[in-house]
C-alpha cells in the first residue's frame, strides 16, 4: 500500500503543500484535500470539462491530473479570478447575461473562457465555440454562456 | 481507483530499469487522458504509473534534415503550436487539433494516441502515411517498428513488458508531398470517428502525376489500416477525378468495419469513399502549395 506523497505545489500564485495518495487526482486533492470546492466534479473522465484548472499555463481537466504531477507546478483555479478589487470581467459578464442555472458548471467555464479571452479577447462566436467546446453545460443551451463571454470580451479589452 | 505507486524518473535508463522490473504492472503515464480513465474504470490494472514527462527523450520536439523526431510524452498542443513543425506536418497538426477538447490536447500526446491503440485515435493514420516509425526502447536495448505495424488489436500494441515508447520519427516530407486528415463525426467536436482518413500524395515537379501515394483509415477495422492497394493504384497516374476515385473505392474495399453505436457497416464503407476522397484532394492541393 503506497503511503502518502508530500507534494509541494502553488495554487493562484501562493505556496500550497498537502499530502496525497498518488492515486488521487488533482481534483480530488484540491476539494479533498486542500479544502478548494470552487472547482467541481463532473464526469470524472475528462468529458465535461466542469473540474478545469490551469497547470502550468494551460487549461486542463483537473480530474486527467494526478495531484502528486503537481509537484512544483502552478496550478491556477476558480477561486484565483476574482480580485480584492470585485470579480472579474468574465464573472461579471455570466452574472449579467444570466449564464449560469444550477452552476455546477460555471467555475470551468469561466477558467476556460478567462484562458481564451486572457490572449484574445477578440474572439468570435465561432471561436468561443470552439474553445469552449470541451465544457458541458445542461442547462442553459450555452447561448447565454457565449454571449456572456463576448461581453466579457469586449469588457476586456475596454 | 485502487492505490497505485507513482514515480517519475528522469532519465530513460531509470525509466527502463522501473519498467522491466514490474513487467506488465507498470503502466506509462504522459498525458493521462486514456490511462487514468481506464485504470479508474477497471478496464486497467497497474501497481505502478511511470511519469514519462520528466525524460528528456521523451519530450523533446527535433525538426531537421532527417525529419521530425518526436517525444512519445509531447502534448497535442505543443505540436500545433510548433509553427515549423505546423508547416512542415500540416496533416499531422490536422489530426493533433481536434483530439477531444482543448483541455484534453494541453495533455493529451501523439505517442499516447499511439500506444492506446484504439481502432479510432485519431493521430495514427496521419502518423502512418507521413512513414512513421516507432522508436522503443527496453530491457534489449533499441529497436524500430512502422507505425502501421505498432497497434495489433485494439487497445494492444507491439509492446513487450519493460518496454518504452520514445519517439515517433517521421521522415522529412518529400519534395512536392501533401498530407492530410479528416473524420466523420456527427457533431462537431468532441466525439470519436466514426471513420476517419489520412491520404499522403507526393506529385512529380510539375504537379500533375501522383509519384506515390499512401492511405490510412481509422476506426473501421480493430486497428488503423494502411490501405496499400488504395495508395499503390494512384502510383504513376496523372492528378484526375477517375484515379481518385478509383483510390477511394480501394480504401472502402481495405476497411473492415463493424456495425455499432457510432455507424453501421454500411455507412463507414461509404464514408472511407468519400474521406479518401476529400483527403486526397486536399493532400494534392497542399503538395501544389495551393493550401
Amino acid at each position: 500500500m503506497p503511503g502518502l506523497v508530500h507534494v509541494t505545489t502553488t495554487i493562484n500564485g501562493n505556496q500550497a503543500d498537502f499530502l496525497c495518495e498518488p492515486r488521487q487526482s488533482l481534483l480530488e486533492c484540491l476539494r479533498d484535500v486542500v479544502g478548494m470546492t470552487g472547482t467541481k466534479e463532473g464526469c470524472n473522465d475528462g468529458n465535461c470539462g466542469a473540474c478545469t484548472v490551469k497547470l502550468d499555463g494551460r487549461i486542463v481537466t483537473s480530474c486527467l491530473v494526478l495531484g502528486v504531477e503537481a509537484q512544483g507546478g502552478e496550478v491556477d483555479t476558480i477561486e484565483g479570478v476574482a480580485s480584492a478589487e470585485g470579480l472579474h470581467p468574465v464573472q461579471q459578464a455570466f452574472l449579467e447575461n444570466a449564464a449560469l442555472q444550477c452552476g455546477i458548471c460555471t467555475p470551468g467555464f469561466i477558467v476556460a473562457a478567462k484562458d481564451l479571452l486572457e490572449t484574445e479577447p477578440d474572439a468570435d462566436e465561432a471561436r468561443i465555440r470552439h474553445w469552449l467546446a470541451g465544457n458541458l453545460c445542461r442547462c442553459t443551451g450555452y447561448d447565454k454562456i457565449v454571449r456572456a463571454v463576448i461581453d466579457a470580451g469586449e469588457r476586456m479589452q475596454a | 481507483m485502487r492505490a497505485i505507486d507513482y514515480t517519475a524518473p528522469t532519465s530513460l535508463s531509470e525509466a527502463v530499469s522501473i519498467m522491466a522490473a514490474h513487467g506488465d504492472r507498470a503502466r506509462p503515464l504522459a498525458g493521462g487522458t486514456d490511462v487514468l480513465v481506464q485504470l479508474r474504470g477497471g478496464r486497467r490494472e497497474a501497481d505502478v504509473l511511470l511519469d514519462t514527462k520528466k525524460i528528456p527523450e521523451l519530450n523533446g520536439i527535433k525538426l531537421d534534415d532527417n525529419g521530425l523526431q518526436l517525444g512519445a510524452a509531447v502534448a497535442c498542443y505543443q505540436v500545433y503550436q510548433n509553427e515549423a513543425v505546423a508547416a512542415a506536418y500540416p496533416g499531422l497538426i490536422d489530426a493533433a487539433s481536434l483530439i477531444g477538447s482543448i483541455q484534453i490536447q494541453g495533455r493529451a500526446s501523439i505517442g499516447g494516441n499511439l500506444c492506446n491503440a484504439a481502432p479510432s485515435g485519431d493521430s495514427i493514420p496521419p502518423v502512418i502515411t507521413l512513414g512513421g516509425e516507432a522508436h522503443i526502447n527496453g530491457p534489449n536495448g533499441w529497436r524500430t517498428v512502422a507505425a502501421e505495424d505498432f497497434c495489433t488489436g485494439p487497445g494492444r500494441n507491439v509492446l513487450q513488458d519493460g518496454e518504452l515508447l520514445v519517439a515517433i520519427q517521421l521522415p522529412a516530407p518529400a519534395a512536392n508531398s501533401g498530407t492530410a486528415y479528416l473524420r466523420f463525426i456527427p457533431r462537431n467536436e468532441m466525439d470519436i470517428a466514426v471513420a476517419g482518413v489520412s491520404s499522403t500524395v507526393t506529385l512529380d515537379a510539375s504537379g500533375q502525376t501522383i509519384q506515390s501515394a499512401r492511405i490510412a483509415l481509422a476506426s473501421v477495422g480493430p486497428t488503423p489500416i494502411l490501405a496499400t492497394a488504395a495508395g499503390d493504384s494512384l502510383a504513376g497516374q496523372a492528378v484526375s477525378d477517375e484515379a481518385i476515385a478509383e483510390a477511394g473505392r480501394l480504401a472502402s474495399e481495405a476497411a473492415t468495419p463493424i456495425t455499432d453505436m457510432r455507424g453501421t457497416i454500411r455507412q463507414r464503407h461509404h464514408l472511407v469513399d468519400v474521406l479518401t476522397r476529400r483527403t486526397l484532394n486536399i493532400a494534392i492541393r497542399r503538395a501544389r502549395g495551393e493550401e
